[in-house]
Protein backbone atom coordinates (compact mmCIF):
# COMPACT_ATOMS: atom_id res chain seq x y z
CA UNK A 1 0.00 0.00 0.00
CA UNK A 2 2.84 2.36 0.83
CA UNK A 3 4.27 1.76 -2.61
CA UNK A 4 0.98 2.70 -4.16
CA UNK A 5 0.93 6.03 -2.39
CA UNK A 6 4.53 6.65 -3.31
CA UNK A 7 3.81 6.04 -6.99
CA UNK A 8 0.73 8.20 -6.82
CA UNK A 9 2.54 10.99 -5.01
CA UNK A 10 5.36 10.94 -7.51
CA UNK A 11 2.81 10.98 -10.26
CA UNK A 12 1.05 13.95 -8.70
CA UNK A 13 4.31 15.86 -8.22
CA UNK A 14 5.28 15.08 -11.79
CA UNK A 15 1.93 16.28 -13.09
CA UNK A 16 2.15 19.51 -11.11
CA UNK A 17 5.77 20.07 -12.11
CA UNK A 18 5.03 19.53 -15.78
CA UNK A 19 2.14 21.91 -15.47
CA UNK A 20 4.65 24.59 -14.57
CA UNK A 21 5.79 25.03 -18.18
CA UNK A 22 3.37 27.92 -18.35
CA UNK A 23 3.71 31.26 -20.02
CA UNK A 24 1.60 34.25 -19.09
CA UNK A 25 0.53 37.51 -20.71
CA UNK A 26 -1.08 40.17 -18.53
CA UNK A 27 -1.37 43.11 -20.93
CA UNK A 28 -2.34 41.56 -24.23
CA UNK A 29 -3.89 43.61 -26.98
CA UNK A 30 -7.02 42.67 -28.86
CA UNK A 31 -8.40 45.08 -31.41
CA UNK A 32 -11.30 44.88 -33.79
CA UNK A 33 -12.32 46.72 -36.88
CA UNK A 34 -15.66 47.13 -38.62
CA UNK A 35 -15.52 48.60 -42.09
CA UNK A 36 -18.50 49.85 -44.09
CA UNK A 37 -18.70 52.59 -46.73
CA UNK A 38 -20.51 54.79 -44.20
CA UNK A 39 -18.50 54.35 -41.07
CA UNK A 40 -15.37 52.65 -39.76
CA UNK A 41 -15.36 51.55 -36.17
CA UNK A 42 -12.21 50.52 -34.34
CA UNK A 43 -11.57 49.62 -30.73
CA UNK A 44 -8.75 48.16 -28.70
CA UNK A 45 -8.52 46.32 -25.41
CA UNK A 46 -5.07 46.48 -23.81
CA UNK A 47 -5.86 44.42 -20.73
CA UNK A 48 -6.31 40.97 -22.21
CA UNK A 49 -4.92 38.14 -20.10
CA UNK A 50 -3.71 34.86 -21.50
CA UNK A 51 -2.02 31.69 -20.33
CA UNK A 52 -0.27 29.02 -22.42
CA UNK A 53 0.62 25.64 -21.01
CA UNK A 54 3.10 24.05 -23.42
CA UNK A 55 3.19 20.77 -21.51
CA UNK A 56 -0.49 20.24 -22.01
CA UNK A 57 -0.55 22.14 -25.28
CA UNK A 58 -3.35 24.42 -24.13
CA UNK A 59 -4.12 28.11 -24.34
CA UNK A 60 -6.63 30.27 -22.45
CA UNK A 61 -7.50 33.89 -23.23
CA UNK A 62 -9.82 36.15 -21.27
CA UNK A 63 -10.88 39.77 -21.62
CA UNK A 64 -13.27 42.19 -19.99
CA UNK A 65 -15.64 43.73 -22.53
CA UNK A 66 -15.71 47.14 -20.86
CA UNK A 67 -11.94 47.40 -21.41
CA UNK A 68 -12.47 48.02 -25.12
CA UNK A 69 -11.69 51.68 -25.83
CA UNK A 70 -13.18 53.58 -28.76
CA UNK A 71 -12.38 56.99 -30.19
CA UNK A 72 -15.98 57.99 -29.87
CA UNK A 73 -17.23 57.60 -26.33
CA UNK A 74 -20.80 57.14 -27.49
CA UNK A 75 -19.78 54.11 -29.56
CA UNK A 76 -18.12 52.66 -26.48
CA UNK A 77 -21.30 53.11 -24.49
CA UNK A 78 -23.43 51.57 -27.21
CA UNK A 79 -20.99 48.68 -27.64
CA UNK A 80 -21.39 47.79 -23.97
CA UNK A 81 -25.05 48.71 -23.52
CA UNK A 82 -26.67 47.62 -26.76
CA UNK A 83 -24.49 45.11 -28.53
CA UNK A 84 -22.30 43.12 -26.12
CA UNK A 85 -24.59 43.66 -23.08
CA UNK A 86 -21.49 43.84 -20.92
CA UNK A 87 -23.41 43.94 -17.65
CA UNK A 88 -24.97 40.55 -18.42
CA UNK A 89 -21.97 39.05 -20.23
CA UNK A 90 -18.92 40.85 -18.81
CA UNK A 91 -16.16 38.75 -20.37
CA UNK A 92 -15.12 37.07 -23.60
CA UNK A 93 -12.81 34.06 -23.62
CA UNK A 94 -11.09 31.40 -25.66
CA UNK A 95 -9.93 28.10 -24.32
CA UNK A 96 -8.30 25.69 -26.74
CA UNK A 97 -5.82 22.94 -27.42
CA UNK A 98 -2.97 23.16 -29.92
CA UNK A 99 -3.54 20.84 -32.86
CA UNK A 100 0.17 19.88 -32.93
CA UNK A 101 2.75 20.03 -30.16
CA UNK A 102 4.81 23.22 -30.20
CA UNK A 103 8.54 23.14 -29.54
CA UNK A 104 9.65 26.44 -28.05
CA UNK A 105 13.19 25.44 -27.25
CA UNK A 106 14.50 27.16 -30.38
CA UNK A 107 14.02 30.77 -31.46
CA UNK A 108 11.91 31.26 -34.55
CA UNK A 109 8.43 31.76 -35.92
CA UNK A 110 5.94 28.94 -35.82
CA UNK A 111 2.45 28.60 -37.29
CA UNK A 112 0.03 27.25 -34.76
CA UNK A 113 -3.56 26.09 -34.79
CA UNK A 114 -5.69 25.85 -31.70
CA UNK A 115 -9.10 24.25 -31.54
CA UNK A 116 -11.42 25.28 -28.75
CA UNK A 117 -14.34 27.28 -27.48
CA UNK A 118 -14.70 30.98 -28.28
CA UNK A 119 -17.17 32.53 -25.86
CA UNK A 120 -18.73 35.99 -25.98
CA UNK A 121 -22.13 37.59 -25.52
CA UNK A 122 -23.13 34.40 -23.67
CA UNK A 123 -22.65 32.22 -26.77
CA UNK A 124 -20.06 29.46 -26.96
CA UNK A 125 -18.84 28.26 -30.35
CA UNK A 126 -16.16 25.81 -31.33
CA UNK A 127 -13.50 27.34 -33.54
CA UNK A 128 -10.07 26.66 -34.90
CA UNK A 129 -7.80 29.67 -34.41
CA UNK A 130 -4.78 30.23 -36.59
CA UNK A 131 -1.83 32.17 -35.30
CA UNK A 132 1.89 32.81 -35.36
CA UNK A 133 4.13 32.16 -32.42
CA UNK A 134 7.36 34.14 -32.38
CA UNK A 135 9.84 32.70 -29.90
CA UNK A 136 12.66 35.01 -28.92
CA UNK A 137 14.63 33.77 -25.90
CA UNK A 138 12.57 34.67 -22.84
CA UNK A 139 9.71 36.19 -24.73
CA UNK A 140 7.00 34.61 -26.83
CA UNK A 141 4.74 36.74 -29.01
CA UNK A 142 1.45 35.41 -30.30
CA UNK A 143 -0.14 37.10 -33.29
CA UNK A 144 -3.54 36.04 -34.53
CA UNK A 145 -6.20 37.37 -36.91
CA UNK A 146 -9.70 36.04 -37.10
CA UNK A 147 -13.23 37.05 -38.07
CA UNK A 148 -16.34 37.13 -35.96
CA UNK A 149 -19.75 37.07 -37.62
CA UNK A 150 -22.15 39.04 -35.42
CA UNK A 151 -24.96 36.63 -36.29
CA UNK A 152 -23.04 33.66 -34.83
CA UNK A 153 -22.92 35.34 -31.43
CA UNK A 154 -26.49 36.66 -31.44
CA UNK A 155 -25.33 40.28 -31.58
CA UNK A 156 -28.28 42.14 -33.05
CA UNK A 157 -27.87 45.26 -35.15
CA UNK A 158 -31.00 47.42 -35.48
CA UNK A 159 -32.11 48.17 -39.05
CA UNK A 160 -31.48 51.89 -38.47
CA UNK A 161 -27.71 51.43 -38.24
CA UNK A 162 -27.36 48.25 -40.29
CA UNK A 163 -25.41 50.12 -42.97
CA UNK A 164 -22.89 51.41 -40.44
CA UNK A 165 -21.83 48.16 -38.83
CA UNK A 166 -20.16 45.33 -40.73
CA UNK A 167 -21.73 41.88 -40.52
CA UNK A 168 -18.31 40.31 -40.02
CA UNK A 169 -15.84 42.00 -37.70
CA UNK A 170 -12.11 41.41 -38.10
CA UNK A 171 -10.27 40.85 -34.84
CA UNK A 172 -6.52 41.03 -34.22
CA UNK A 173 -4.62 39.71 -31.23
CA UNK A 174 -1.11 40.52 -30.11
CA UNK A 175 -0.03 38.90 -26.86
CA UNK A 176 3.47 39.00 -25.40
CA UNK A 177 4.15 36.15 -23.00
CA UNK A 178 6.79 35.72 -20.35
CA UNK A 179 7.55 32.62 -18.36
CA UNK A 180 5.27 32.22 -15.36
CA UNK B 1 -5.99 -6.36 -7.59
CA UNK B 2 -6.86 -3.91 -4.88
CA UNK B 3 -3.51 -2.21 -5.41
CA UNK B 4 -4.14 -1.71 -9.08
CA UNK B 5 -7.51 -0.14 -8.42
CA UNK B 6 -5.87 2.18 -5.91
CA UNK B 7 -3.19 3.16 -8.40
CA UNK B 8 -5.76 3.89 -11.07
CA UNK B 9 -7.89 5.86 -8.60
CA UNK B 10 -5.00 8.01 -7.39
CA UNK B 11 -3.73 8.38 -10.92
CA UNK B 12 -7.07 9.84 -11.90
CA UNK B 13 -6.91 12.29 -9.00
CA UNK B 14 -3.42 13.45 -9.94
CA UNK B 15 -4.39 13.75 -13.59
CA UNK B 16 -7.43 15.81 -12.66
CA UNK B 17 -5.23 18.10 -10.60
CA UNK B 18 -2.95 18.58 -13.59
CA UNK B 19 -5.78 18.82 -16.09
CA UNK B 20 -7.47 21.66 -14.26
CA UNK B 21 -9.08 24.05 -16.68
CA UNK B 22 -6.60 26.62 -17.88
CA UNK B 23 -9.26 29.37 -17.85
CA UNK B 24 -9.88 28.80 -14.13
CA UNK B 25 -6.18 28.90 -13.54
CA UNK B 26 -6.00 32.19 -15.42
CA UNK B 27 -8.69 33.64 -13.16
CA UNK B 28 -6.69 32.64 -10.09
CA UNK B 29 -3.40 34.02 -11.40
CA UNK B 30 -4.61 37.44 -12.46
CA UNK B 31 -6.21 39.58 -9.78
CA UNK B 32 -9.64 41.02 -10.62
CA UNK B 33 -9.58 44.71 -11.36
CA UNK B 34 -11.93 47.55 -10.50
CA UNK B 35 -14.81 47.70 -12.93
CA UNK B 36 -16.66 51.00 -13.25
CA UNK B 37 -20.39 51.09 -13.92
CA UNK B 38 -21.22 52.93 -17.09
CA UNK B 39 -24.40 54.41 -18.53
CA UNK B 40 -26.29 54.83 -15.27
CA UNK B 41 -28.50 57.12 -17.35
CA UNK B 42 -28.64 57.56 -21.11
CA UNK B 43 -28.24 61.31 -20.95
CA UNK B 44 -26.88 64.09 -18.77
CA UNK B 45 -30.48 64.86 -17.74
CA UNK B 46 -33.04 62.50 -16.21
CA UNK B 47 -35.83 64.74 -17.51
CA UNK B 48 -35.47 68.32 -16.32
CA UNK B 49 -32.86 67.76 -13.65
CA UNK B 50 -29.28 66.69 -14.13
CA UNK B 51 -28.22 63.05 -13.89
CA UNK B 52 -24.84 61.81 -12.61
CA UNK B 53 -23.64 61.44 -16.20
CA UNK B 54 -21.24 63.92 -17.80
CA UNK B 55 -20.23 64.40 -21.42
CA UNK B 56 -17.01 62.53 -22.26
CA UNK B 57 -13.73 64.36 -22.87
CA UNK B 58 -13.63 66.46 -26.05
CA UNK B 59 -17.24 65.63 -26.86
CA UNK B 60 -19.87 68.28 -27.50
CA UNK B 61 -23.51 67.81 -26.62
CA UNK B 62 -25.99 70.04 -28.43
CA UNK B 63 -29.32 70.03 -26.63
CA UNK B 64 -32.59 71.35 -27.96
CA UNK B 65 -35.45 71.20 -25.47
CA UNK B 66 -39.09 72.20 -25.90
CA UNK B 67 -42.00 72.43 -23.49
CA UNK B 68 -45.42 73.03 -24.98
CA UNK B 69 -48.53 74.52 -23.41
CA UNK B 70 -50.82 72.64 -21.06
CA UNK B 71 -52.94 69.65 -22.09
CA UNK B 72 -56.01 71.20 -20.39
CA UNK B 73 -55.94 74.17 -22.78
CA UNK B 74 -58.16 72.02 -24.96
CA UNK B 75 -58.63 71.49 -28.65
CA UNK B 76 -58.62 75.21 -29.53
CA UNK B 77 -54.95 75.44 -28.52
CA UNK B 78 -54.32 71.91 -29.84
CA UNK B 79 -53.83 70.66 -26.27
CA UNK B 80 -50.97 73.06 -25.69
CA UNK B 81 -48.98 72.38 -28.84
CA UNK B 82 -49.73 75.89 -30.18
CA UNK B 83 -47.38 77.41 -27.63
CA UNK B 84 -43.79 76.39 -27.02
CA UNK B 85 -40.91 77.53 -24.89
CA UNK B 86 -37.46 76.25 -25.51
CA UNK B 87 -33.92 76.02 -24.26
CA UNK B 88 -30.86 75.72 -26.45
CA UNK B 89 -27.82 74.28 -24.75
CA UNK B 90 -24.24 73.65 -25.71
CA UNK B 91 -22.29 71.44 -23.37
CA UNK B 92 -18.72 70.19 -23.44
CA UNK B 93 -16.59 67.61 -21.65
CA UNK B 94 -13.26 69.10 -20.50
CA UNK B 95 -12.20 65.76 -19.07
CA UNK B 96 -14.04 62.48 -18.67
CA UNK B 97 -15.09 63.69 -15.21
CA UNK B 98 -15.66 67.42 -15.70
CA UNK B 99 -18.12 69.13 -18.01
CA UNK B 100 -19.31 72.68 -18.56
CA UNK B 101 -22.34 74.04 -20.35
CA UNK B 102 -24.23 77.16 -21.32
CA UNK B 103 -27.85 77.55 -22.27
CA UNK B 104 -30.42 80.07 -23.29
CA UNK B 105 -34.11 79.71 -22.44
CA UNK B 106 -36.89 81.65 -24.13
CA UNK B 107 -38.68 81.86 -20.79
CA UNK B 108 -37.67 85.23 -19.24
CA UNK B 109 -34.81 85.35 -21.79
CA UNK B 110 -32.62 83.46 -19.34
CA UNK B 111 -28.97 82.53 -19.74
CA UNK B 112 -27.64 79.65 -17.68
CA UNK B 113 -24.14 78.36 -17.00
CA UNK B 114 -23.05 75.24 -15.18
CA UNK B 115 -20.15 72.98 -14.32
CA UNK B 116 -20.51 69.39 -13.27
CA UNK B 117 -17.85 67.14 -11.78
CA UNK B 118 -17.87 63.40 -11.06
CA UNK B 119 -16.68 63.04 -7.45
CA UNK B 120 -17.18 59.28 -7.13
CA UNK B 121 -17.94 56.56 -9.64
CA UNK B 122 -19.81 53.38 -8.86
CA UNK B 123 -17.50 50.40 -9.29
CA UNK B 124 -17.35 46.71 -8.54
CA UNK B 125 -14.29 44.64 -7.73
CA UNK B 126 -11.49 45.56 -5.33
CA UNK B 127 -11.81 49.11 -4.02
CA UNK B 128 -15.37 49.18 -5.29
CA UNK B 129 -17.88 51.94 -4.66
CA UNK B 130 -21.62 51.44 -4.21
CA UNK B 131 -22.65 54.86 -5.51
CA UNK B 132 -21.85 57.48 -8.11
CA UNK B 133 -21.70 61.04 -6.83
CA UNK B 134 -21.56 64.09 -9.08
CA UNK B 135 -21.54 67.73 -7.98
CA UNK B 136 -23.28 70.46 -9.94
CA UNK B 137 -22.89 74.21 -9.61
CA UNK B 138 -24.91 76.48 -11.82
CA UNK B 139 -26.10 80.04 -12.16
CA UNK B 140 -28.70 81.71 -14.29
CA UNK B 141 -29.41 85.29 -15.23
CA UNK B 142 -32.70 86.74 -16.41
CA UNK B 143 -32.00 89.09 -19.30
CA UNK B 144 -35.59 90.26 -19.68
CA UNK B 145 -35.85 94.08 -19.58
CA UNK B 146 -36.90 95.47 -16.26
CA UNK B 147 -40.65 96.14 -16.03
CA UNK B 148 -43.22 97.06 -13.38
CA UNK B 149 -44.13 93.35 -13.10
CA UNK B 150 -40.52 92.28 -12.57
CA UNK B 151 -38.29 95.15 -11.59
CA UNK B 152 -34.53 94.81 -11.41
CA UNK B 153 -32.63 97.63 -9.73
CA UNK B 154 -29.24 96.21 -10.67
CA UNK B 155 -27.79 93.28 -12.58
CA UNK B 156 -26.88 91.27 -9.48
CA UNK B 157 -30.59 90.87 -8.82
CA UNK B 158 -30.97 88.95 -12.02
CA UNK B 159 -28.91 86.01 -10.75
CA UNK B 160 -29.86 82.72 -9.14
CA UNK B 161 -27.29 80.21 -7.89
CA UNK B 162 -27.69 76.45 -7.55
CA UNK B 163 -25.62 73.84 -5.79
CA UNK B 164 -26.63 70.23 -6.23
CA UNK B 165 -25.28 66.86 -5.24
CA UNK B 166 -26.34 64.01 -7.52
CA UNK B 167 -26.15 60.61 -5.85
CA UNK B 168 -27.07 57.61 -7.96
CA UNK B 169 -26.83 53.88 -8.03
CA UNK B 170 -27.21 51.58 -11.01
CA UNK B 171 -28.85 48.62 -9.29
CA UNK B 172 -28.76 46.45 -12.36
CA UNK B 173 -28.76 46.73 -16.11
CA UNK B 174 -32.33 48.06 -16.06
CA UNK B 175 -32.83 50.03 -12.88
CA UNK B 176 -30.99 53.20 -11.81
CA UNK B 177 -32.13 55.52 -9.04
CA UNK B 178 -30.90 58.96 -8.06
CA UNK B 179 -31.39 61.33 -5.17
CA UNK B 180 -30.41 64.98 -5.64
CA UNK B 181 -30.21 67.29 -2.63
CA UNK B 182 -30.36 70.84 -3.96
CA UNK B 183 -29.77 74.31 -2.55
CA UNK B 184 -30.92 77.29 -4.52
CA UNK B 185 -30.56 81.01 -3.86
CA UNK B 186 -32.30 83.71 -5.89
CA UNK B 187 -31.05 87.24 -5.40
CA UNK B 188 -34.49 88.55 -6.18
CA UNK B 189 -37.94 86.95 -5.97
CA UNK B 190 -41.20 88.33 -7.38
CA UNK B 191 -43.13 88.65 -4.12
CA UNK B 192 -42.36 88.50 -0.42
CA UNK B 193 -44.32 85.24 -0.09
CA UNK B 194 -41.64 83.45 -2.10
CA UNK B 195 -38.44 82.50 -0.26
CA UNK B 196 -35.03 83.50 -1.61
CA UNK B 197 -33.44 80.30 -0.40
CA UNK B 198 -34.90 76.94 -1.26
CA UNK B 199 -33.73 73.50 -0.22
CA UNK B 200 -35.13 70.69 -2.32
CA UNK B 201 -34.67 66.96 -2.63
CA UNK B 202 -34.93 65.46 -6.08
CA UNK B 203 -35.75 61.81 -6.60
CA UNK B 204 -35.44 60.27 -10.03
CA UNK B 205 -34.84 57.04 -11.80
CA UNK B 206 -35.05 55.01 -14.92
CA UNK B 207 -36.18 51.54 -15.90
CA UNK B 208 -34.97 50.26 -19.23
CA UNK B 209 -37.81 48.71 -21.16
CA UNK B 210 -35.63 47.67 -24.09
CA UNK B 211 -31.98 48.07 -25.01
CA UNK B 212 -32.61 51.50 -26.46
CA UNK B 213 -35.58 52.88 -24.53
CA UNK B 214 -36.17 53.58 -20.90
CA UNK B 215 -38.96 54.95 -18.74
CA UNK B 216 -37.85 57.86 -16.57
CA UNK B 217 -39.52 59.69 -13.72
CA UNK B 218 -38.44 62.58 -11.52
CA UNK B 219 -39.87 64.51 -8.57
CA UNK B 220 -38.51 67.55 -6.75
CA UNK B 221 -39.72 68.06 -3.19
CA UNK B 222 -39.14 71.54 -1.77
CA UNK B 223 -38.33 71.19 1.91
CA UNK B 224 -40.54 73.59 3.92
CA UNK B 225 -38.06 75.74 5.83
CA UNK B 226 -39.17 78.92 7.49
CA UNK B 227 -37.27 82.01 6.47
CA UNK B 228 -37.82 85.71 6.97
CA UNK B 229 -38.99 86.63 3.55
CA UNK B 230 -41.29 83.78 2.61
CA UNK B 231 -42.09 80.14 2.91
CA UNK B 232 -42.79 77.23 0.59
CA UNK B 233 -46.30 76.90 2.13
CA UNK B 234 -47.28 80.43 1.11
CA UNK B 235 -45.69 80.40 -2.30
CA UNK B 236 -47.96 80.04 -5.32
CA UNK B 237 -45.77 77.29 -6.78
CA UNK B 238 -45.89 73.50 -6.73
CA UNK B 239 -43.40 70.65 -6.67
CA UNK B 240 -42.21 69.42 -10.04
CA UNK B 241 -43.20 65.95 -11.25
CA UNK B 242 -42.16 64.62 -14.65
CA UNK B 243 -42.26 61.30 -16.40
CA UNK B 244 -41.36 60.16 -19.86
CA UNK B 245 -39.26 58.02 -22.13
CA UNK B 246 -35.67 58.10 -23.35
CA UNK B 247 -35.20 56.80 -26.87
CA UNK B 248 -31.64 56.43 -28.09
CA UNK B 249 -30.77 56.15 -31.76
CA UNK B 250 -27.07 56.17 -32.55
CA UNK B 251 -25.75 59.67 -31.87
CA UNK B 252 -29.07 61.07 -30.61
CA UNK B 253 -31.03 60.68 -27.43
CA UNK B 254 -34.68 61.73 -27.63
CA UNK B 255 -36.37 62.37 -24.32
CA UNK B 256 -40.15 62.67 -24.59
CA UNK B 257 -42.08 63.49 -21.45
CA UNK B 258 -44.99 64.99 -19.56
CA UNK B 259 -44.32 67.47 -16.78
CA UNK B 260 -46.07 70.14 -14.74
CA UNK B 261 -43.03 72.43 -15.11
CA UNK B 262 -42.58 74.82 -17.99
CA UNK B 263 -38.96 75.74 -17.32
CA UNK B 264 -35.92 73.64 -18.11
CA UNK B 265 -33.40 75.12 -15.69
CA UNK B 266 -33.23 74.49 -11.94
CA UNK B 267 -34.69 77.80 -10.77
CA UNK B 268 -37.65 77.46 -13.10
CA UNK B 269 -38.64 73.88 -12.48
CA UNK B 270 -37.71 73.49 -8.82
CA UNK B 271 -38.95 76.80 -7.47
CA UNK B 272 -41.31 78.21 -10.10
CA UNK B 273 -43.51 75.33 -11.24
CA UNK B 274 -46.98 76.75 -11.72
CA UNK B 275 -48.83 73.66 -12.95
CA UNK B 276 -50.64 71.01 -11.00
CA UNK B 277 -50.96 67.47 -12.33
CA UNK B 278 -54.42 66.92 -10.83
CA UNK B 279 -55.78 69.97 -12.62
CA UNK B 280 -54.38 68.79 -15.93
CA UNK B 281 -51.71 71.49 -16.12
CA UNK B 282 -49.47 69.05 -17.90
CA UNK B 283 -46.92 70.12 -20.48
CA UNK B 284 -45.79 67.77 -23.20
CA UNK B 285 -42.11 68.29 -23.95
CA UNK B 286 -38.97 66.82 -25.43
CA UNK B 287 -35.20 67.11 -25.18
CA UNK B 288 -33.04 66.20 -28.13
CA UNK B 289 -29.42 65.55 -27.36
CA UNK B 290 -26.91 65.19 -30.16
CA UNK B 291 -23.33 64.28 -29.26
CA UNK B 292 -20.37 65.14 -31.46
CA UNK B 293 -16.95 63.62 -30.93
CA UNK B 294 -13.89 65.80 -31.52
CA UNK B 295 -11.56 63.36 -29.92
CA UNK B 296 -9.50 62.45 -32.98
CA UNK B 297 -6.27 62.68 -31.05
CA UNK B 298 -7.39 60.27 -28.38
CA UNK B 299 -5.11 57.28 -28.68
CA UNK B 300 -6.96 54.02 -28.74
Amino acid sequence: MKKVFLIATLNFVAAVTFAQNQWICRKGETSFFSETPLENIAAVNKNVISLIDFTKGEIAVKMTMTDFKFQNHLMEEHFNENYMESEKYPTGSFSGKFQEPVDISKNGTYDIFAKGQLTMHGVQKERIMKGKLIVNNNEITLISDFDVALKDYKIEVPTLVITKIAEVISVKDRFVFSKK
Amino acid sequence: MKKIIWIIFLEIISLTAAGQDLLDELDKTVKPRKNYSTATFKSTRIINGHSVETVAKNHWDLRISHRFGMLNEGAYNFFGLDAATMRLGLEYGLTDNLMIGIGRSTSQKTFDYFAKYKLLRQASGPGGMPLSVTALVSADAISLSTSPQLTFYNNVERFTYVGQLLIARKFNERLSLQISPTYLHSNRVETSSVPNDVVAIGIGGRIKISKRTSFNAEYFYRVPLSSQSGTIQNSPYYNSLSMGFDIETGGHVFQLHFTNSLGMIERQFITQTEGQWRKGDIHYGFNISRTFSFDKKRKI
